[in-house]
């Protein structure tokens, strides 16, 4: 590589933010709004769920139907680019744990598929260790961050409805979708036995909040991203704004390598090497945000070391990476017989469900210390890879069209006709709950391994505790109690403790958090309540790592929220020169 | 484009070689068509570039021979034939779906391979004939042996795995076709105003939504 440089641009810019997700498209559109001179960086390519289209395509224009790859680890036509693995882009696991990481290398990252789930996080969820004494308080409490919800409201828009519950606050809501058919039931069923159902709460857009945004039509597609832009994703709500305003430039395809400091340990920019040409580049800014996501933004950290910050930058309390925490996942599924032989109608609706369940329960009166809310589907879905498979554990157990019953398996015209007569009778659930934040459940630096950058990787250390197994267990039961009330049959999603009821493996449910957790101890946090380093100010953190616990919610919520409350925080700062 | 289209155009070609042969004559056979374009080939839509890669060279082998093809194609339409509703497995190119399947999944490539090896010996043994020359009664004898889990006797037991993965792979391959899904009656994928479960559903099941949903959910009517 006799040409080998780094090639420095002579361009400052105000701002330069790393990662064009949930936090950093936010940062990227507020500067826009503030006419701050903005970089945004993004490791995957440009994306736009307008061009790169999957949406509306039948199952028969996939040569697969719709299964997944290694490439697109949740379907043929999910829009994610990335997954688990990524292909010279390996992390480790230490110590026999298990943690799996999802990376979507893309403009508006995993927004672009994720679930559309936005849930505020509640007074409680704050305030977790005065509560009972697990992990810790975050520095700032629910009145802190509420306005910031209220404008994410209504910037983006979210469906719901106004319950007035006490730890689930209800947003600035657009109108929910009617409950579907399955959905109904299981309402009725959970309802009678003191479990609430209520309309689900997902950034879809049931009516149209401005002219460069369409509402939702119902292909019930939200992952394969939306080209009228109906649903939630960074790219088209946020970075496209940004783009249009002259304000920010992106660059995609940046692989970040690390932050560059001077010789005072002040960060002065970001060294990256360009994907499309591999040469290496360097650019200059006045105040650095990172958003490359929890596990990522920590790696960045740990990998910008100097003799000024020999720990790895902003890293004087040692905790970055640490208290690392994922939502837990647990589920069951099954049949409803009442539902075979069902008429035919169009049950789409939106990209998920039209119901959930938010935690109910007190938790003093449990063995664990956290909640869960829970996640329905079923019903009459477009036919993809896996559709009537099992169709032998199915057609021997009831009778058929016409009233008898017959051997399970076959073959033939009566074999044909049962995948007709059991179509849509199938329904499932999840939990996803809120795991307690440990320290020495972490992300590190491995010294042994570097990616196809050269950029040292990760190394996870990952276990679930008791709390979690337990919280696992009520999920199982409390389904079954659903279930049965219902009239439903499982047939799948029983388990017991020899494996951990169910639990998912760590990372699984993809809402990782804790990494760069925030505090008004510089001993032991990384952040302060605005989301800036303790050790250097002009160096700020908007994806989940700032996040001190997690909640029984989702977290991209309340990361729009904080990363915009940062980006006013530095608008002002900058304005009186503090950074 | 897709397989079928691409057939077609050959055969719109190969009518007018007849008097191309006359004049090509002393010159080399005609230049083969350019490979299909890999994201057509795949449907058309977003494709990343590794996807492109890997699609093309799945695609560049073959995994069934013709004996096992053809074997394919007789129990795909035992197993989904065609009826007064709609066509079999091979109207839905089922056979077609399950050679790129079992590249794309390599997971398959045994247990369907062994399968058919097993059933062919089963029908050696039993009618002096490999599966696919023996006797439409035949054929049916050896399926109804290794179709039905709860009847199967012990020494065909691993014909029953070797079935329940055909008959997963063949009710795929039929349900995610255009015939298929038109079968099924599956009414999404279209834009539309989802207003709720259908009245006569509602009453069918003495189900109905309360008020406070009714005055909550979106409407479409008006604006």
């Amino acid at each position: 590589m006799a040409d080998f440089q780094i090639k420095k641009s002579s361009k400052v810019y105000d701002v330069i933010v790393v990662g064009s997700g949930a936090g950093g498209g936010m940062t990227a559109y507020m500067m826009a709004q503030a006419g701050v001179k903005t970089l945004l960086l993004e490791a995957g390519p440009m994306y736009d769920p307008a061009k790169n289209v999957t949406q509306m395509k039948w199952p028969w224009e996939s040569p697969r139907r719709g299964a997944s790859t290694t490439f697109r680890p949740f379907g043929d036509f999910d829009a994610a680019y990335g997954g688990w693995e990524i292909e010279g882009e390996p992390y480790t696991q230490k110590d026999g744990t298990r943690f799996d990481w999802f990376r979507s290398r893309m403009l508006g990252g995993r927004t672009n598929h994720w679930g559309r789930i936005s849930l505020r996080f509640g007074p409680k969820d704050f305030k977790r260790k005065s509560i009972d004494g697990l992990g810790d308080d975050w520095p700032i409490s629910y009145e802190d961050v509420a306005p910031y919800y209220d404008k994410v409201d209504q910037l983006i828009g979210v469906f719901g409805s106004r319950e007035n519950l006490p730890n689930d606050p209800d947003s600035i809501f657009l109108p929910p979708p009617k409950p579907r058919l399955h959905e109904l039931m299981i309402k009725d069923a959970a309802t009678s036995i003191g479990i609430p159902v209520i309309p689900s709460r997902l950034s879809i857009l049931t009516k149209p909040i401005n002219k460069d945004r369409g509402a939702c039509f119902y292909c019930s597609q939200c992952n394969r991203g939306c080209t009228v832009y109906g649903d939630f994703s960074s790219s088209s709500v946020l970075v496209k704004p940004a783009l249009n305003s002259g304000h920010v430039d992106v660059i995609a395809n940046a692989m970040v390598r690390e932050v560059v400091t001077d010789e005072t340990g002040k960060p002065v920019g970001i060294s990256y090497v360009d994907k499309t040409d591999l040469q290496e580049y360097q650019v200059n800014g006045r105040v650095i945000v990172l958003a490359a996501s929890a596990c990522e933004s920590a790696r960045l950290l740990l990998n910008s070391r100097s003799v000024s910050h020999p720990n790895g930058l902003a890293n004087s309390s040692n905790v970055v990476g640490k208290y690392l925490h994922d939502s837990t996942g647990a589920s069951m599924g099954g049949i409803l017989p009442k539902l075979i032989g069902r008429k035919r109608y169009n049950e789409d609706g939106v990209g998920g469900m039209h119901v959930y369940t938010p935690w109910w329960l007190d938790n003093k009166k449990l063995d664990f210390p956290r909640g869960y809310h829970i996640e329905y589907w079923g019903g009459m879905g477009m036919p993809g890879y896996g559709f009537g498979f099992g169709m032998q554990n199915l057609n021997g157990k009831y009778p058929g069209r016409d009233g008898q019953m017959k051997p399970a398996g076959g073959y033939g015209a009566s074999l044909k006709d049962d995948y007709r007569y059991f179509y849509g009778a199938t329904f499932g659930m999840a939990g996803r709950g809120e795991a307690v934040a440990r320290e020495d459940n972490y992300c590190e630096i491995d010294p042994n391994t570097v990616d196809k950058y050269g950029i040292p990787v990760l190394r996870f250390h990952y276990k679930w505790s008791e709390f979690e197994v337990k919280q696992a267990r009520h999920m199982k039961a409390t389904f079954e109690e659903i279930i049965q009330k219902m009239g439903g049959v499982v047939t799948w999603g029983k388990s017991g403790p020899e494996d951990n009821y169910g639990l998912e493996t760590p990372g699984r449910i993809i809402h990782e958090v804790g990494t760069t957790r925030m505090g008004n101890d510089p001993k032991k946090s990384v952040l302060n309540p605005y989301n800036q380093a303790h050790d250097c100010r002009n160096l700020f953190v908007v994806d989940g790592g700032p996040f001190v616990s997690q909640a029984d919610k989702n977290p991209t919520w309340t990361i729009l929220a904080l990363a915009m409350r940062a980006s006013e925080y530095i608008i002002e700062e900058m304005k009186k020169q503090n950074i | 484009m897709d397989r079928r289209k691409y057939l077609k155009t050959l055969a719109v070609g190969t009518i007018s070689t007849g008097v191309l042969l006359e004049s090509c004559k002393t010159e080399t056979a005609p230049p083969p068509p350019p490979p299909p374009d890999p994201v057509k080939a795949q449907g058309g839509h977003d494709r990343q570039p590794n996807e492109v890669e890997h699609f093309k060279k799945i695609t560049g082998e073959k995994f069934f021979d013709d004996h096992e093809m053809a074997t394919l194609t007789v129990l795909v339409d035992i197993i989904i034939p065609r009826d007064e509703k709609s066509g079999s497995a091979t109207d839905a190119g089922v056979p077609a779906f399950l050679e790129f399947i079992v590249k794309d999944m390599p997971r398959h490539q045994l247990p369907m391979r062994g399968g058919l090896k097993w059933l062919d010996l089963q029908c050696m043994k039993k009618f002096s004939n490999p599966f696919v020359s023996c006797t439409e009664a035949q054929q049916i004898e050896m399926v109804d042996a290794i179709a039905f889990p709860e009847r199967a006797k012990p020494e065909v037991r691993q014909g029953l795995a070797f079935f329940n993965l055909l008959r997963d792979l063949t009710a795929t391959g039929f349900y995610t076709s255009e015939i298929g899904i038109k079968d099924l009656g599956y009414e999404g994928n279209r834009a539309n105003q989802w207003d709720g479960v259908p009245q006569d559903v509602l009453d069918q099941y003495g189900l109905r939504y309360d008020e406070r949903t009714l005055a909550e959910s979106v409407k479409f009517d008006s604006e």
